[in-house]
């Protein structure tokens, strides 16, 4: 096996299924070539690095890159913001996700997520109502006209956006997002400017909104994060820019991934749709299985090793890059038992969907109430609903993967 | 085979009684009836109750947050089990197979689970201990009683004994706004859990909120007033103390008092079993149809040089009923042994505490990331050259790494650098645990001996 297994996972011709690939990797649970990546495939070992101190996300703890054909495929963040607390280590990165926590999550606030229960189911309706009232049922794209959307509005409604405001919000997140999935057809130096056009704008339009937050408290999180009276004091302007920005894009591309995969996974699956639809309880054990079936990150490509340490025989030097194959793990047959079949009923399923250890996916809680509600009312509101293109088309992203449309027919809608 | 019918008869229509009706003995249950036993199961508990949680009572219920009656565990599956709940077991007959009860009623089996467990350590003085005010904290009427005496908003609330209870029971009365005293008579609060270096940390939270705390420093006697109720404590520095609800917080008794003259290897250190949770007999003979799970068992563990462990973790109750369960219903190839890594939790002053291994047997602790002033840590221990536990104050999410550092047997001090890591935790330090000979409050683990045949172990019987 030579490095070209790497480039294959990358290359856009295995998007639509890479898990062959990854199969393949596993013979190999630390795969190592040239100047290129660590790459860890398997279950324990992954789950092993997760936990593991040595192991760093600060990119400045990296020596050895030359050969990551993802870090020259991948477009580098922004200069302008200090890092946000995903790309570091402890303990900046417990301070800032300890004051972020602070008010969505518990103790301090363990309310915040499910008192936003009633607004998302509202934010479905309203999609869905759209979409029976304009969209043309022998055609819709699911993911333009109902899983794009979605997070974006949750995202802006957590941080506290105005209404009126939201319609720039998602022109600025729809530029970035793009910028994560690059058209290999488009100009990169055009490209360039106008992701950090919508950068700029987006950090001055949040900068000013912070400002009046400040002055004026409105209890949403952006006012929580700009006033905070923590033990940890309050975060400064830059900070709660930065952290906002993180929520935004993390929170975005991946819940949009999260429920088109989901639908996409039922609608192959009708059984389980059919099932769903009778049973929306199911929802909640379904997105558990979906965050194993088809996780919206794939691999994690950061970290890095702060000292030589041994993984399942191989010696990983220090300042090695590693890529943590997540959805690899999850296919993993030492840990999942017919790992390649959709099963909400697996009794045991402990994903790597959201990864682990301190890193583990701040947003979980909203990620899992968002699919759960989306995935539900999908399947019982629209009437039987059938792939039109499989595999459809997917997005450039290898990392954060999943399709970019998902054209579905419906005889009809039913009412809310 | 002649044994394999034995126990397929077993399966079918055999009879298995479990005594002790809470965490260990229901899991073990459950395992049993998911092996397929489909014979007679009969749950012999002292408590008039189903089996039920108990962490939560020197936290939530403390607090007021949940009733005591509140905690039942949840059920993984029916048991479909005869209860005889409200009368304790009282002896065994082991040549007759027969557990008799304190009502006189005798139950035959022919495999016996014992998950008696322990009871809080009462304060030495019955007078005393009778006196109105005066607690301990076990069991679930224990913790609904000392609730409402919290809540009746006492002048002072005295806790005797730095142990993990004791400073739960300290927690909480100050999130409930009340004066609260702890004395111990260490120098620290858990040394005798995580040694001095981290019975400082301890030592501090408790005084940063505002706990009186006192070491090094003995409760002598408890004094009444005319009608009976507790309205100070003498210590033993000529001090006194008035407060108007003592909590006695001195550890735990194993309940192994019932076997006494059984025959059994039963005393005051528990059960010893093999770590395949057969109970050995005062001979040091492994039985083969009694075995032993949870608090009350001591078991040999390979990983920590075939030491008897007893564990009065939550989590190894479960394991080890498993285990049993599993084994009680197994052919000797098929047997299985309890290998867990020792792991415990507590949350205390708005601190999550976690351990793996056995912190205590550490000679060094080497504080590997985060800082004890900022009361967020990982302190790893070291015994002979390699790691042998490990704690964190609200940084669990490392402990998975350490726990197989320990299974590793990894060297010690850890050679790596790691995320984290401050002046502090450049090199080890002596863990400061007090000399096993004098008595502290705080262990929830007891070593001793080394195989079944040591001559040095010896069995008291029970009479205290």
């Amino acid at each position: 096996m030579t490095q070209g297994i790497l480039r294959q996972i990358l290359d856009y011709s295995s998007r639509a299924n890479p898990y062959p690939l990854y199969q393949e990797l596993r013979a190999t649970p630390v795969f190592h070539d040239g100047d290129g990546p660590y790459v860890i495939s398997t279950y324990h070992e992954i789950k092993g690095l997760l936990h593991d101190p040595r192991i760093s996300s600060d990119s400045r703890n990296l020596t050895a890159t030359a050969g990551d054909p993802l870090n020259q495929a991948e477009e580098g963040g922004s200069d302008v913001l200090p890092p946000s607390f995903l790309k570091l280590d402890p303990p900046d990165h417990d301070r800032l996700r300890r004051m972020t926590n602070r008010p969505f999550g518990p103790p301090h606030s363990p309310r915040r997520v499910e008192q936003m229960r009633g607004e998302l189911g509202g934010i479905v309706t309203g999609l869905i109502d759209t979409i029976a009232a304009k969209g043309d049922p022998a055609r819709i794209d699911l993911v333009e006209e109902f899983s794009y959307p979605f997070p974006v509005t949750v995202i802006c409604r957590l941080l506290g956006v105005p209404p009126e405001d939201e319609a720039r919000f998602h022109v600025w997140a729809d530029t970035l997002a793009a910028s994560l999935d690059p058209d290999p057809d488009a100009d990169p130096a055009e490209r360039a400017k106008k992701t950090e056009g919508a950068r700029m704008e987006l950090g001055m339009y949040l900068a000013g909104l912070i400002e009046e937050r400040r002055k004026n408290p409105t209890g949403d999180m952006l006012s929580e994060l700009a006033t905070g009276q923590g033990p940890d004091g309050t975060m400064s302007t830059m900070e709660v820019l930065s952290t906002a920005a993180l929520l935004l894009i993390a929170g975005h591309e991946t819940t949009v991934n999260l429920i088109t995969n989901g639908m996409l996974t039922l609608l192959r699956n009708p059984e389980h749709l059919e099932r769903l639809r009778s049973e929306p309880n199911l929802a909640v054990p379904m997105v558990e299985e979906l965050l194993r079936f088809e996780p919206p990150v794939q691999l994690l490509p950061q970290r890095s090793t702060l000292a030589d340490i041994e993984v399942a025989g191989v010696t990983i030097p220090k300042g090695s890059s590693l890529w943590l194959i997540l959805a690899s793990g999850n296919r993993d047959p030492k840990r999942f038992e017919d790992p390649d079949r959709f099963d909400p009923d697996r009794p045991d399923v402990q994903h790597l969907g959201l990864g682990s250890g301190i890193h583990s996916c701040f947003g979980a809680p909203l990620a899992r109430l968002e699919a759960a509600l989306a995935l539900s009312e999908l399947a019982r509101r629209l009437e039987n609903p059938r792939l039109l293109e499989d595999p459809p088309p997917y997005r450039q992203n290898a990392v954060l993967r999943g399709p970019r449309h998902l054209p579905v027919a419906v005889d009809g809608i039913r009412a809310a | 085979m002649n044994s394999d019918g034995a126990l397929e008869r077993l399966k079918r229509e055999g009879r298995i009684v479990v005594v002790g009706a809470s965490l260990a003995g229901l899991r073990a249950a459950e395992k049993m009836r998911e092996k397929g036993f489909a014979g007679e199961l009969t749950m012999i508990g002292d408590e008039p109750h189903e089996p039920y949680d108990r962490p939560p009572l020197s936290k939530q219920v403390l607090l007021g947050m949940a009733t005591a009656d509140g905690t039942a565990l949840p059920r993984r599956r029916d048991i479909d089990a005869k209860w005889r709940l409200g009368v304790p077991a009282a002896g065994l007959d082991m040549a007759a197979s027969r557990v008799r009860m304190a009502d006189g009623d005798e139950v035959e089996y022919d495999r016996l689970l014992i998950a008696t467990g322990v009871r809080a350590r009462p304060w030495p003085n019955p007078e005393e201990a009778a006196l109105d005010g005066v607690f301990v904290l076990r069991t679930r009427g224990d913790a609904a009683a000392l609730e409402r005496a919290l809540a009746a908003g006492p002048g002072r609330v005295l806790v005797i004994g730095a142990g993990f209870t004791g400073s739960e029971i300290a927690s909480a009365c100050r999130e409930r706004g009340l004066a609260v005293t702890v004395a111990e008579r260490a120098d620290a609060p858990l040394v005798g859990a995580l040694g001095g270096v981290v019975g400082a940390v301890a030592a501090d939270m408790h005084r940063e909120n505002g706990v009186d705390l006192r070491t090094g420093i003995m409760v002598t006697a408890l004094e009444g007033d005319s009608s009976g109720r507790v309205r100070a404590a003498h210590l033993s520095d000529g001090t006194t103390l008035e407060a108007e609800v003592v909590v006695v917080s001195l550890g735990a008794q194993r309940n192994t008092e019932w076997l006494a003259g059984s025959g059994l290897g039963a005393g005051p250190r528990g059960i010893a079993c093999d770590a395949g949770c057969r109970a050995f007999d005062i001979m040091g003979i492994v039985t083969d149809d009694i075995y032993v799970a949870g608090d009350v068992a001591r078991s040999p563990h390979a990983l920590f040089g075939y030491q008897f462990l007893s564990l009065e973790h939550w989590g190894n109750a479960v394991a080890q009923a498993e285990t049993a369960a599993h084994n009680m219903l197994s052919t000797s190839a098929e047997r299985r042994p309890h290998l867990w890594v020792p792991a415990f939790w507590s949350s205390q002053f708005g601190v999550n505490i976690k351990s793996v291994g056995v912190p205590s047997m550490g000679t060094e602790i080497m504080i590997t990331q985060g800082s004890r002033a900022e009361r967020r840590f990982v302190g790893v221990y070291g015994y002979q050259g390699r790691v042998i536990g490990a704690v964190t104050f609200d940084q669990c999410r490392w402990l998975d790494f350490y726990e197989q550092q320990i299974e590793q047997t990894a060297p010690f001090p850890p050679p790596y650098p790691t995320v984290d890591r401050r002046p502090e935790g450049e090199r080890p330090l002596p863990a400061d645990f007090p000399d096993p000979s004098v008595p502290t409050h705080g262990p929830t683990i007891t070593l001793s001996g080394h195989s079944p045949a040591d001559r040095r172990m010896t069995f008291t019987p029970a009479h205290n």
